[in-house]
């Protein structure tokens, strides 16, 4: 029992990371009908960014900043730079962009900081917590990955409810065409949206650096599983985004924990697929209508 | 004469490919031959995203299962080589029609997403099952010329013969192939599945057939790369096998068969090319490693903004021949472009 | 319609491209200069003036931290050599392909390495799966293939591999070393084992139940490099009461099964294999819990007290020869990289190479180095003889225990020589190591 119970609160930890990266994609691919595949290394780099910043200053906020604005500036970037030729192109074109976007990516942070493992700091302490004389299994620090992502979302929640900004941001993706109409500057507001998933990522990244060490590869194993919890939410539907990273990283928690390890990978195919196959577009999105 | 056309052109190639592997080095015999596999792989690849619309990151794993396919036949059973490879093609192909199945209902980012998994998930099961499969070191894998040849005759010529000769009989099927009623059907699905449907066509299975088709081409290319490097192991098929795949397949030009020759040509000598000069200007070495990582990365976005037919479209301008009316997917108002994710209900062709 | 000439053409024009391509790309080997004065051109990749050696060494991918640093180390030593007289007059030139730890572009570069670059000898080639792809093709071409960088025992195999030697202490022998000392002073207590599910845990492993009995061992948990997520298994070593876990990791896991351990409070002894426990690189890992967290977590604080072993002398003995050396050479030709394990074993390999060339004579062939080899080698900075004989291709047969304390490991007790068989003895080794010459070059 106690066995479960530390399972279950130590896959919430990295339930809450994929939820983010989940969180993230669901932003991009309302506004722009985009997968975008790079989501993981540009959290990579700006979590390289927030090391070099801790490095210089050594207090981890002021990396903590650094990167968030860094997520922030560089989703704006990529959005006016190489996705905004290819938004009104067959889907195609948008994957190979966002995969040599990752690829190219990787390469520069191992041209600039090299392959070595580097060890990046945790905002709290990653001692265990108690109840009593039981350990729990999780830490300060996990504690306060949670409530950050949960904060992120639940910010984004509000900015989409009760900004004009979200307002925007929600005619855009709902139908272009009319928003333009009515004045929305859609170019503008998309690239809102990229550079919003640029934070989160960002925020993606800090948070779970400190447990995966930080490498030009370091995000792919996350953001793929990631990718598979925002498709089994529902690309769509930024609860199903949450929801299903939660969902995703405590079974997977089970599954290293009393199937072994190696297995996490094949269950999260099986995973995708058996919820693919029962509902096409993930389980929290609106039905699609029969086209014939 | 449409075949005709096309086992000529193979016959013209094959004795260029038979004088190139008899006149140049050893090492360059061996090239052809993993130039070979890549040529059938990425063709089988371009097949499926160019002529029927479908995007799969996956085609790494479909090779593994062909690559182990023909490791543990020969091991086990010791087949010969000519009923190895169209094992392997098939026993892929099996689990490609599978795995259509599965995806028969996704579209888009979320069939490129399901087929990412795949290739990422697949490779664990040698390490899980390392009884059968060897686990991380692996099956061994020989192949010795056939005796007629004589004794002397060179490993990497024969090689270079059989992959070659392979690629190119592959090649000519999958020409047929796209100029058939199948490969219009499939085009037709490509630019717009619901006038195809109203047309009658059987859009799932013709989507499940080119899934079919291109797992049973990366199959074989997996035997293929079994007999290559005479062992297969799980390292050997990670994602960065599959994104290799569709980095060739864009570059050499979408949909396009010459294309997935530029595409094999680029993937398979471009990188250590890149790296050797990176390192003969003083670079360290692993600076100079990482090197074609990002510039590969630079071309992918480059090539798919600026040159979208890749390779062999500026071929064809070369040469002064009109772009290919089929080839590529064009950029239409058609049913790739869902942009409403709201209002799925609206039907297709309104905005 | 003249869809025929459509295709025809352009395939046409594919075909002669890619000859041109190919074709031009094409060089030639060159060939050797005619024999003439003391140093002749006795072998492919030996001239008068130049000894060229290659190898496959994992420079991106996910073997690259820490062993991308070995090549460049062991270049590092033969400039030195160059630079005071090169072996028999000639200087050795090294050049070493990236695999990215893919097999399939292992077998791609040593092709190149032997038909296009013709190499005399493949040195240090690293990795147990990817140097297994290329094994069968160096024998077959009866190219040298010395001092693989791995621990697996399937170097040793001088009939079917006869070209090919191992060098750094195998993970079978290791793990008996370890198990021996665990038997000796951790009798009666909870043994759990955390490994790396591949090879090198599972030689490790196999190492370690030849010596530990099996009674004693309470828990097995196996990790694979892909999955970052280790709670599991920690969480199943601390319910199994393990009061001692052995450890074969590489320092990032080793990182983590700490980093985990303290999050669930368990806080058993650690004895590890030293493939994972290299001071700076595990400390490094860390070091960023050092400066964050409060007093009771700091990174130099986590690695105090590994047990673990070693086959080089250590980095912290700076009144070793050896040490003093091999430091020399990285501060003079390698100064860019942390003088850490990696760097020392890069140093002490290529070392062990330059003994066997000089041994090999004053105009090699391929197979006089084989033979110098076979013939047995001074056992140089490793602190245990070479198993090499004509029927042996293991390389160093010992280890010492040592402690990690105040970043440093310090050497604990003998060294401890043994077999890779399951009753093999693991007995004190009372030779004396030998110092490093004054000039550097052996």
């Amino acid at each position: 029992m106690r066995e479960f119970v530390q399972f279950t609160l130590g896959g919430i930890s990295f339930g809450m990371v994929y939820a983010a990266i989940a969180l993230s994609l669901v932003l991009i691919w309302r506004g722009t009908r985009i997968l975008n595949y790079a989501q993981g290394a540009m959290a990579m780099l700006t979590t390289y960014i927030a090391f070099t910043v801790i490095d210089h200053t050594g207090s981890y906020w002021a990396g903590f900043a650094a990167a968030l604005a860094a997520g922030l500036v560089l989703g704006a970037v990529i959005e006016r730079t190489v996705i905004r030729p290819v938004e009104n192109k067959p889907p195609l074109n948008a994957v190979v962009v966002t995969i040599g976007l990752l690829v190219f990516l990787e390469g520069l942070a191992g041209i600039i900081y090299g392959g070595q493992y580097r060890s990046f700091p945790a905002a709290f302490s990653i001692t265990g917590l108690h109840a009593g004389s039981v350990s729990l299994g999780i830490s300060r620090n996990d504690v306060f990955v949670a409530g950050a992502v949960l904060a992120a979302a639940l910010g984004l929640a509000a900015l989409f409810r009760y900004t004009s900004a979200g307002l925007r941001l929600r005619a855009a993706a709902f139908n272009a065409y009319a928003a333009r109409l009515l004045g929305v500057r859609v170019g503008r507001v998309l690239t809102l949206g990229w550079a919003l998933a640029g934070l989160i990522g960002a925020l993606a990244g800090v948070l779970v650096s400190p447990a995966t060490f930080l490498y030009p590869a370091s995000m792919d194993s996350i953001f793929v599983l990631g990718f598979t919890a925002a498709v089994i939410g529902g690309l769509d539907s930024p609860v199903g985004a949450v929801v299903g990273g939660l969902i995703l990283g405590v079974a997977l928690n089970y599954v290293g924990g009393y199937l072994g390890s190696n297995l996490v990978s094949l269950f999260g195919l099986a995973a995708l697929i058996v919820v693919l196959m029962i509902r096409p577009s993930g389980l929290f999105s609106a039905r699609a209508g029969r086209e014939v | 004469m449409t075949l005709a056309r096309h086992v000529g052109t193979a016959l013209v190639a094959a004795v260029a490919v038979w004088a190139l592997s008899v006149s140049l080095s050893s090492f360059r015999d061996y090239q052809i031959a993993d130039i070979a596999v890549y040529v059938v792989a990425i063709a089988g690849l371009t097949v499926l995203i160019g002529l029927s619309g479908q995007i799969s990151l996956g085609n790494g794993a479909f090779m593994a299962v062909g690559a182990y396919a023909t490791a543990l036949l020969q091991m086990h059973l010791n087949w010969p080589l000519w009923a190895l490879f169209p094992a392997s093609a098939a026993i892929a192909a099996a689990f490609g029609a599978a795995v259509g199945v599965a995806a028969a209902r996704l579209r888009g980012p979320y069939l490129a997403g399901a087929t990412l998994m795949l290739a990422v998930a697949l490779p664990t099961l040698a390490t899980q099952f390392a009884g059968v499969f060897g686990g991380d070191q692996g099956l061994p894998v020989t192949v010795v010329p056939p005796a007629a040849l004589g004794a002397a005759f060179p490993l990497t010529r024969w090689l270079a013969w059989v992959n070659a000769g392979t690629a190119l009989i592959v090649l000519v099927l999958l020409a047929n192939l796209a100029r058939s009623r199948i490969g219009r059907s499939w085009q037709a699905i490509r630019d717009n599945e619901t006038a195809a449907a109203l047309a009658g066509l059987n859009v799932a299975g013709l989507r499940i057939l080119a899934f079919v088709v291109s797992a049973a081409c990366a199959g074989l290319a997996g035997g293929m790369l079994a007999i290559y490097a005479s062992q297969v192991s799980p390292g050997a098929f990670t994602v960065t096998l599959s994104i290799a795949l569709l980095t060739g397949a864009v570059i050499g030009g979408l949909g396009s068969l010459a294309g997935a020759l530029w595409g094999s040509l680029v993937v398979v000598l471009v990188p250590t090319y890149v790296t050797n000069v990176a390192t003969s200007h003083g670079l360290s070495s692993t600076v100079a490693a990482n090197i074609p990582v990002a510039a590969y990365g630079v071309v992918l976005i480059a090539v798919i903004l600026v040159f979208p037919d890749g390779i062999q479209g500026g071929v064809r301008r070369l040469f002064g021949l009109p772009p290919p009316t089929a080839a590529v997917p064009l950029p239409r108002l058609n049913s790739l472009r869902r942009r409403q994710p709201a209002s799925e209900h609206q039907e297709e062709g309104t905005t | 319609m003249n869809r025929s000439h459509r295709l025809r053409t352009p395939a046409i024009a594919a075909a002669a491209v890619a000859a041109a391509m190919i074709a031009a790309g094409c060089g030639s080997s060159s060939s050797p200069s005619s024999s003439s004065g003391a140093a002749a051109a006795s072998a492919p990749g030996i001239t008068a003036h130049q000894i060229l050696i290659g190898s496959h060494q994992p420079l991106t991918g996910p073997a690259a931290p820490g062993y991308s640093e070995i090549a460049p180390a062991s270049n590092a030593y033969f400039q030195y050599v160059n630079a005071h007289g090169g072996v028999n007059g000639r200087k050795i030139k090294y050049t070493y392909l990236d695999d990215g730890y893919d097999p399939a572009k292992t077998v791609s570069d040593v092709h190149q390495l032997v038909l296009q670059n013709s190499v005399y000898a493949l040195f240090d080639g690293l990795g147990t799966p990817t140097h297994l792809a290329a094994v069968s093709f160096l024998n077959s071409q009866k190219v040298p293939d010395v001092f693989v960088a791995s621990g697996c025992g399937c170097w040793n195999n001088p009939s079917k591999y006869p070209q090919t030697f191992g060098w750094q202490l195998d993970y079978i022998r290791e793990g008996k070393i370890l198990g021996a000392y665990i038997k000796r002073h951790f009798a009666g207590k909870k043994i759990g084992y955390f490994f790396q599910n591949d090879e090198f845990g599972q030689d490790g492993v196999k190492g370690l139940d030849y010596e530990i009995p099996h009674s004693q061992v309470v828990s097995r948990q196996s990790y694979v490099p892909t999955n970052v997520n280790v709670g599991p298994q920690v969480a199943a070593l601390k319910a199994s009461g393990a009061q001692v876990v052995v450890s074969f990791a590489i320092p990032a896991f080793n990182a983590l099964l700490k980093l985990t351990s303290l999050k669930l409070g368990f806080s058993p002894t650690l004895v590890a294999s030293n493939v994972g426990t290299d001071p700076i690189t595990l400390g490094g890992l860390l070091e960023a819990f050092a400066k964050k967290g409060g007093a009771t977590v700091s990174g130099n604080a986590l690695i105090q007290g590994i047990i673990t072993d070693g086959y080089l002398p250590t980095l912290g003995d700076t009144g070793n020869s050896w040490i003093a050396l091999f430091k020399k050479v990285h501060d003079q030709y390698d100064a860019k990289a942390p003088f850490d394990g990696n760097v020392l074993y890069g140093e002490a390999v290529a070392y062990a190479f330059v003994q066997a060339m000089m041994k090999a004579g004053k105009n090699p062939t391929r197979a006089d180095l084989v033979s110098a080899i076979n013939a047995g080698l001074p056992q140089g900075p490793a602190v245990a003889p070479y198993a090499y004989s004509a029927s042996d291709h293991s390389g160093i047969t010992g280890a010492y225990i040592g402690v990690i304390k105040k970043g440093v490991l310090v050497k604990q007790g003998p060294v401890y020589a043994t077999d890779a068989t399951p009753t093999g003895a693991v007995t004190a080794y009372t030779g004396s190591e030998q110092a490093a010459p004054a000039s550097g070059m052996p």
